[in-house]
């Protein structure tokens, strides 16, 4: 039914296009000046049509659930039940309605179900008339306008420009979204385990924390001790202090060799190779690192006498740090050849050789940008997932041995997340605290990168 | 004093050569990295594009399938195959105690029952005759006629038993074990054996979830784009967008996951694990990717243009929808086949919001509960079973190649289409 519905809206908004245009033509024929090209009137038309019977639909849509609930749970309201009863007693409704209903039928529950059915159809109906009636009035009353030959370009593209401004806000939306979906799960973590056990603890181990029933009465001694995330947060940046070992010597000299030695046709290859590792997913380094690399250090290990974990940091941190290169190549690649010339000129000018120019001129001229660079791996280096869920373990052992096995934060993220969820757990919670803790560094990270290479760019430009 | 000199120029060439070397051995350790990688993948994956079959003269004994005289078509349908399909494998080692004629059923996939009946479904005129079956033989001894099992170790730590690979030797022996191009990893759904599990439900849900990916966030960005580098004033609040757009672009992926399970899950009550709300979390991530490639590429488009427009009367709507939009529109699409090949290898959002549930159907709607190729490597590079080994390489290269493909064909857009000004 509303298939149909919105068909026929959109059907109308095309139709509405030729009718307005045609009215145009007819204005024209009477050798009357129009006050935009043809097609405008049809766009006015069109957009009078659709627009307020789209935006009638949707709220209709958004709110007709909850009013017929509404209506439906009046008649229990005066009998004291709870919240989760009545939510209880309207899905029996919806489904009794359905016929999908198995359990013990009440007659009670078979009037609700009734009283459903009616009042879905009432609503089904009057929306239909409603939508309808918006159509032929708003219809009306732009075809009004259009014949008396008023303006109809202005108002088109001001509905136009206010789509297009809508559209730019999704991007704001997005981050609201991001922080929203973190921010309450966070707090009510907080409210069960202190900020303080969080932060500073050292054990993590939230499999502890199971609860099976959420009835039952949330104990906080339960808890104590089993939230702290230092394990994870020094998990996270040794795996990554790993990566940036890997990534920042070689990326940074294919970087410098590209952009100050590199011949034409070597660079015109080169490039794109090194950054077809960028484009390789993650989920394929994972399984690289875990069937590959993990394997040979550990066999490595153990010829050398040294006991390796087959889910080492090193595996995970190495391939990360392979995945890395290309930003850190790409990157300062770019930042070097944006330095001007004249200062490479000045300094041969001075004597200097091609490697000491790199080394005293160009480098610390170009160093921001590099160091933004470097910051943006990082950030990616502390957001990747995949390799650390696949390669490292997912128990967080506090270590600085990079033989053994730690955990990260978006590891532990999957690892608590990947079943089925209850809401309202303080495990769960817990993953969402870590979200946030993962958005909060990740953030400042790119706020700081951006601005460092931002700032060097206009230095230059 | 002049020793000396050269001495130190001397010195100082060697430096120049050693930093040359640096700068080449760092290009070279990048690009044995890639050559390792892409070699591994292949060398592990390339097998599972083939499968064995055992080849088992069947009996289509009416007797023994409870069938009429004369069936039907229906009564071949509802026919019972099981006694006829174990009698088969039963056959092929006269001598065989009981547990041995279960170790024989083992050696084929447990679908052996269903391919026996497609036969007969085939040629009905076989009751009552014998016909040698082609028959899925089981993960295991697949990956003993690849080599790929090592065949040396104690009987105890085999999934093969010493039994039965004296028959399968028997077999190929006879010339009764065959390798043939691996359709069904192409046309099935996903499954826990590993001989029969395929690609397909995968597959279409990846396709499912970028063709919403695609639905939303192209119109959106493309639209945000026009609006932020032709229309927006310069202020505060476009500042403000545009310090947004580059942060979500560097935002770890995961925290769209989180976004998507606690909004789109929680909040909106979308259903769990289905394409739709996978595709509208990865739109979420790949808006910004296609917002900046769109704003760069009209920013390409010289002011002359618009200026050329508006001297002939044009508004600016029209000077942007007629002129500047369409001479953008090479760069924009290429900017989102690439962000939509980011979108397709994205994994770790897609598991907290619940792709990662074993599908065993092909979704046919976006409504469908689905995984997506990259889940299906993460689903597959867990599983212990030897037999899936090679199937996550041969998922990775069907990903490779989808993600080779989208780049290529961004790059010829981009240097097909194009207008190079100046």
């Amino acid at each position: 039914m509303n298939l149909i519905l919105f068909t026929f809206i959109v059907l109308l908004g095309f139709t509405s296009y030729y009718f307005g245009r045609k009215k145009a033509y007819t204005i024209q024929s009477t050798k009357k000046r129009l006050t935009a090209l043809p097609q405008f009137y049809g766009y006015y038309l069109s957009i009078w049509c659709a627009i307020p019977a789209f935006i009638i639909f949707s709220l209709w849509a958004i709110f007709e659930p909850t009013i017929v609930k509404l209506l439906i749970l009046s008649d229990y309201s005066n009998q004291g039940y709870l919240d989760d009863e009545l939510n209880l007693i309207y899905e029996k409704t919806k489904a009794l309605s359905r016929g999908q209903f198995t359990g013990e039928i009440t007659p009670f529950i078979e009037a609700s179900a009734e009283k459903y059915l009616s009042l879905r159809s009432i609503a089904q109906s009057s929306k239909v008339v409603i939508v309808l009636s918006a159509i032929i009035a708003s219809v009306a009353y732009a075809y009004k306008r259009i014949s008396s030959n008023s303006r109809t370009r202005e108002p088109v593209e001001k509905f136009l420009n206010a789509v297009l401004f809508t559209a730019s806000l999704a991007a704001i939306l997005t981050t609201v979204g991001i922080v929203f979906s973190l921010i309450f799960q966070t707090i009510d973590f907080f409210k069960v385990i202190p900020l303080f056990d969080f932060v500073f603890g050292t054990h993590w181990y939230p499999a502890k924390a199971f609860v099976r029933d959420s009835s039952e009465a949330l104990d906080p001694t339960m808890y104590s001790d089993t939230f702290g995330a230092v394990p994870i947060f020094a998990g996270t940046f040794f795996i990554a202090f790993i990566a940036m070992c890997v990534a920042i010597p070689i990326g940074l000299m294919s970087g410098i060799y590209l952009a100050e030695y590199a011949s034409y046709k070597v660079r015109q290859y080169a490039k794109p190779l090194i950054e077809i590792l960028a484009g390789i997913p993650t989920v394929v380094y994972g399984f690289f690192a875990a069937l590959t690399v993990g394997p040979f250090l550990k066999e490595l290990g153990t010829s050398m006498g040294l006991e390796v974990s087959a889910e080492s940091a090193l595996a995970a941190g190495g391939v990360m740090g392979i995945m890395i290169i290309p930003f850190i190549s790409s990157l300062s690649d770019d930042v070097i050849t944006s330095v001007p010339q004249s200062l490479r000129d000045g300094s041969y000018a001075m004597g200097a050789t091609k490697s000491e120019t790199i080394k005293r001129v160009i480098f610390p001229a170009a160093l921001p940008g590099i160091v933004g660079s470097i910051l943006l791996g990082v950030s990616r280096a502390i957001g990747e997932t995949m390799i650390v869920v696949m390669a490292s373990g997912l128990a967080a052992n506090l270590t600085l041995n990079p033989l053994e096995s730690t955990s990260t934060i978006t590891a532990q993220i999957v690892v608590i997340l990947i079943g089925d969820q209850a809401f309202g757990d303080p495990k769960t919670q817990a993953a969402f605290a870590l979200g946030m803790s993962l958005f909060l560094v990740t953030l400042c990270l790119n706020i700081v990168a951006l601005r460092v290479v931002k700032k060097y760019r206009e230095k230059y430009e | 004093m002049n020793k000396n000199k050269e001495q130190l120029l001397n010195k100082r060439y060697k430096a120049e050569q050693r930093f040359r070397l640096y700068g080449q051995s760092a290009i070279f350790m990048a690009l044995l990295f890639l050559t390792i990688f892409i070699f591994k993948i292949f060398s592990t994956g390339y097998s599972a594009f083939q499968k064995t079959w055992l080849i088992v003269p069947v009996t289509f004994d009416a007797e023994l399938m409870m069938l009429e005289q004369n069936p039907s078509k229906e009564d071949i349908q509802d026919a019972d195959y099981y006694d006829i399909a174990l009698k088969s494998m039963a056959d092929l080692d006269l001598n065989a105690n009981e547990d041995q004629e279960n170790e024989l059923k083992r050696m084929v996939s447990y679908f052996f029952e269903k391919e026996i009946k497609n036969e007969l479904l085939n040629d009905p005129s076989l009751i009552g005759k014998t016909k040698e079956v082609y028959l899925t033989a089981s993960d295991d001894l697949d990956q003993v006629f690849k080599g790929n099992y090592p065949r040396d170790l104690p009987e105890d730590q085999r999934r093969v038993s010493d039994y039965q690979l004296k028959i399968f030797d028997q077999l190929v022996a006879n010339g009764k074990v065959e390798s043939k191009f691996n359709i069904s990893f192409f046309t099935n759904a996903d499954s826990r054996e590993a001989e029969l599990a395929g690609i397909a439900s995968s597959f279409m849900g990846s396709i499912f979830s970028i063709l919403v990916c695609l639905m939303i966030a192209f119109p959106v960005a493309v639209l945000a784009a026009i609006y932020l580098e032709e229309f927006a004033p310069k202020n505060r609040f476009t500042d403000f967008i545009e310090v947004n757009i580059n942060n979500l672009a560097a935002v770890p992926s995961i925290v769209f996951g989180l976004l998507g399970l606690g909004v789109l899950l929680a909040i909106f009550q979308l259903p769990r694990s289905t394409p739709l709300v996978g595709g509208i979390t990865l739109s979420l991530m790949t808006l910004p990717t296609i917002i900046i490639a769109a704003r760069a590429s009209l920013k390409a488009v010289p002011p002359s243009i618009r200026e050329a427009a508006l001297a002939m009367g044009a508004s600016r709507m029209q000077t942007t929808m007629h002129h500047t939009v369409p001479l953008s529109m090479p760069g924009t699409l290429s900017g989102t086949i690439i962000g939509l090949a980011q979108a397709l290898g994205e994994t770790a959002p897609l598991i907290l919001i619940g792709m990662v549930a074993f599908v065993n159907t092909i979704p046919g709607s976006p409504m469908d509960p689905a995984a997506s190729l990259p889940v299906q490597i993460y689903i597959w590079a867990e599983s212990a079973e030897r037999g899936f080994v090679e199937k996550v390489s041969a998922c990775i290269m069907v990903l490779l190649g989808f993600l080779i493909t989208m780049n290529l064909f961004a790059q010829i857009i981009r240097h097909k289409f194009e207008k190079k000004w100046s």
